[in-house]
């Protein structure tokens, strides 16, 4: 590293940016170039600091000098005044009102210091409803740019250089399904966006159509004229009427303006956008059973190849991308594919969206670089886990992904780095879980989830499934057996190896992981009847800790089956032939003396 | 409305500006009330009525009211931001009708940030 003498800490937040921080960047290089300054005064691009009505704003280091309201004009002077002559410009600083502002800076904020937003870039400050808002924000000129000044070869061999990867789950190239889709046979092409969003927990997906859907419809007529389709459709799940709802008001609002439909911006390209709804199928987020679904087939997967992009609907070249994706690909444009490329992993570049929810303090949705750590996102960013729980694990990836464990909280997201510990990317959902919750009813539970959602095509993902859940049932309900743990791990190597398609072929992830890394929680299960965590009924029961408990007849009076015996300043006592481990003594103690204890006494099981 | 040209962006840009930020001095503050899935189930459009019914009180039209989607911290909605001119957004949490009334008063007509209810001031990395 150069040792710089002088750092100028200028801002790249969104108001300074929107005020136009990177011409006062390109000002500041040219200038400093000029007087030969360049390797003594470093530029820097910071977050932002809070003072966005003053932008852009630069604070120069070490002189702890704070410049506001900066133009290119400014900077000549600038830059030969202090940078050159060391006489700070009185004109240009920055006069703090009164006091120190008490409230915290956004910057300083956990939640959102370490964020940065790249699809979610007009967050929080536009109506999604009107379009003038999304353009007043600078929409739709990266899409100008690639009508007029760009042609489908230099875009496509733009998004190839950004490196950006679907965010749908797969991490599929992006520019190199553009590129193959183009090369394909045919002069009728489609595009698809993905806005299928069926893992439990995620809705990453919703909120970006909810509140920016013109960013998804500009990165999809940009997709179109780098892949020469004249067809566009979003898939989307019926179970987002808010979405639904604003998506059609943008498509009808872009087509008012010209921007979809015929000679879109004057420039002679035609393409259009029409909705489709889902169904309520999970297994429509598969690609090839979401083309069925949209063309009116029952959703179930076939064999690839052929691949979409060779045949898709109408057996014609289709190109589908998530909507995450489809959103990213503005910004790629405008910004240029190396600026894109400067951010996140050797593998995985840009940011994702992730749903950071479950037990942890700040559950929202958080845009990171690639290549920060969970550690980062659930401690940092999520605040930690709430009532001074301990953290237990992560899910990534939902019913295909894995949970991560405390002991791989370091790891860095990246798509290669996730598979490599047995979980995935996927769509972005980040469930996290603590003490209390039991690693064999979380995968019991997405099993059951996936054993409804199966389309039932594949023996091995139907029958399969079936069995592993069940299995999983009796083992959270006492009957384990010896062998069980030797049994899942088998029948998942054939369900991932026998099934067409991804829902089939990841859904023992959850099964195999918890395996992984909690086995002593299955034996616990099985040989000892007992479940640690306290969730699988059948495997613990509840006892008034005499100690804590101070006799206020509190869990007595909501007890449902009369099971708990005690006086005023007598110690309750829980009579376990009664007991069906409701929870409801649990729930009223205010004492904390209802304990679990981790073992299968005789309690009825109602 | 009239189909567009490349050279119309940047005019609906400029003339953008003028509502959507205060620096070309047409209103002397703004509020957004972040209305995404999240914000609707924990109670923006009460929100959004209780701003609306204060505004009608006021003489003066310098006041921008506006929506937006999601603003990201769905566990603190409903959540707002109040822009007031030379001054950065503060965004508030968790709020309620009584907040409202005690915000509007205190910081949009008043200038002083309710630090009770404030989560933070500034906005986000973008780009």
């Amino acid at each position: 590293m150069k040792p710089y003498r002088m750092h100028l800490m200028l801002c790249g937040g969104t108001g300074c940016v929107s005020n136009k921080a990177f011409k006062v960047r390109e000002a500041l290089e040219k200038e400093l170039g000029r007087h030969g300054l360049q390797e003594e005064v470093a530029v820097v691009i910071t977050g932002c600091n809070g003072f966005c009505a003053q932008g852009p704003v630069m604070v120069v280091q070490p002189d702890q000098v704070f410049y506001q309201l900066l133009t290119e004009k400014d900077i000549p002077h600038l830059v030969e005044e202090h940078f050159l002559k060391g006489r700070p410009v009185e004109r240009l600083m920055f006069t703090p009102p009164g006091e120190e502002s008490p409230v915290p800076k956004m910057s300083d904020i956990g939640f959102f210091a370490k964020q940065r937003l790249i699809a979610l870039r007009n967050r929080g400050l536009i109506d999604p409803e009107k379009i003038d808002e999304y353009i007043g924000r600078g929409g739709y000129t990266a899409l100008a740019k690639a009508l007029t000044a760009m042609a489908p070869e230099e875009i496509i061999a733009e998004v190839k250089k950004a490196g950006l990867r679907g965010r749908g789950g797969a991490g599929f190239p992006t520019g190199l399904k553009w590129e193959l889709c183009r090369k394909a046979a045919g002069s009728v092409k489609h595009l698809v966006c993905n806005g299928d969003e069926g893992d439990p927990g995620a809705f990453m997906d919703r909120s970006i159509i909810e509140s920016d859907p013109h960013s998804v419809l500009e990165g999809m007529i940009i997709g179109a004229r780098a892949i020469g389709a004249s067809l566009g459709y979003v898939y989307i799940r019926n179970e987002y009427p808010l979405a639904l709802k604003r998506l059609i008001k943008a498509i009808d609002q872009a087509r008012e303006y010209g921007l979809l439909g015929d000679d879109i911006l004057g420039t002679g390209f035609r393409f259009d956008i029409s909705v489709r709804r889902g169904a309520g199928a999970f297994v429509c987020g598969e690609e090839t059973s979401l083309l069925a679904s949209l063309q009116g087939l029952p959703p179930e997967p076939r064999v690839r190849p052929p691949f979409p992009v060779e045949s898709g609907i109408h057996g014609e070249p289709t190109n589908i991308n998530n909507v995450e994706t489809w959103a990213t690909v503005p910004e790629i444009i405008s910004r240029g594919a190396d600026w894109f490329a400067g951010i996140g992993t050797e593998t995985s570049k840009g940011t994702k969206v992730f749903s950071l929810v479950g037990k942890v303090r700040n559950t929202g949705l958080v845009e990171v670089p690639m290549g920060i750590t969970l550690r980062e996102i659930v401690f940092d960013i999520g605040g930690g886990i709430p009532d001074d729980k301990e953290f237990k694990a992560v899910q990534t990836g939902g019913p295909s992904g894995g949970c991560i464990p405390t002991a791989l909280l370091d790891l860095p997201i990246d798509y290669e780095k996730l598979a490599e510990v047995g979980s995935m990317m996927g769509s972005g959902g980040l469930i996290v879980m603590d003490e209390d919750t039991c690693m064999v009813d979380l995968a019991r539970y997405f099993l059951e989830f996936l054993n409804e959602e199966s389309c039932g095509k594949c023996t091995a993902c139907r029958e399969g499934i079936e069995i592993m859940c069940g299995m999983l049932t009796r083992i959270c309900e006492g009957d384990g057996k010896e062998g069980d743990i030797e049994l899942l791990e088998e029948l998942a190597r054939a369900v991932k190896d026998a099934s067409l398609c991804g829902l089939g072929a990841t859904a023992p992830n959850p099964v195999l992981t918890t395996i992984r890394y909690f086995r002593d929680e299955y034996e616990a299960h099985i040989r000892d009847k007992s479940c640690p965590a306290g969730v699988c009924k059948a495997l613990f029961h509840y006892k008034i800790d005499p100690e804590t408990c101070n006799a206020c007849g509190a869990c007595k009076k909501q007890c449902p089956y009369d099971a708990i015996e005690g006086e005023k300043k007598v110690v309750h006592k829980i009579d376990l032939d009664k007991c069906t481990t409701c929870g409801a003594c649990y729930d009223a103690c205010n004492f904390d003396a209802v304990k679990k204890v981790p073992n299968a006494e005789q309690a009825v099981v109602a | 409305m009239p189909r567009i040209k490349p050279e119309d962006l940047a005019k609906i840009q400029e003339t953008m500006a003028k509502t959507m930020s205060l620096r070309a001095g047409q209103a002397r503050a703004k509020i957004t009330v972040h209305m995404g899935t999240c914000g609707i189930a924990a109670g923006a459009r009460k929100i959004v009525s209780a701003v609306m019914a204060l505004l009608e009180q006021r003489e003066e039209k310098d006041i921008i009211l506006t929506t937006s989607g999601c603003a990201g911290l769905c566990s603190r909605e409903p959540m707002m931001t109040v822009e007031i001119e030379g001054q950065a957004p503060v965004k508030y949490v968790d709020l309620d009708e009584a907040k409202i009334e005690r915000i509007f008063r205190d910081h949009v007509l008043g200038g002083t940030v309710v630090t009770d209810h404030a989560l933070a001031v500034g906005s986000e990395r973008r780009g």
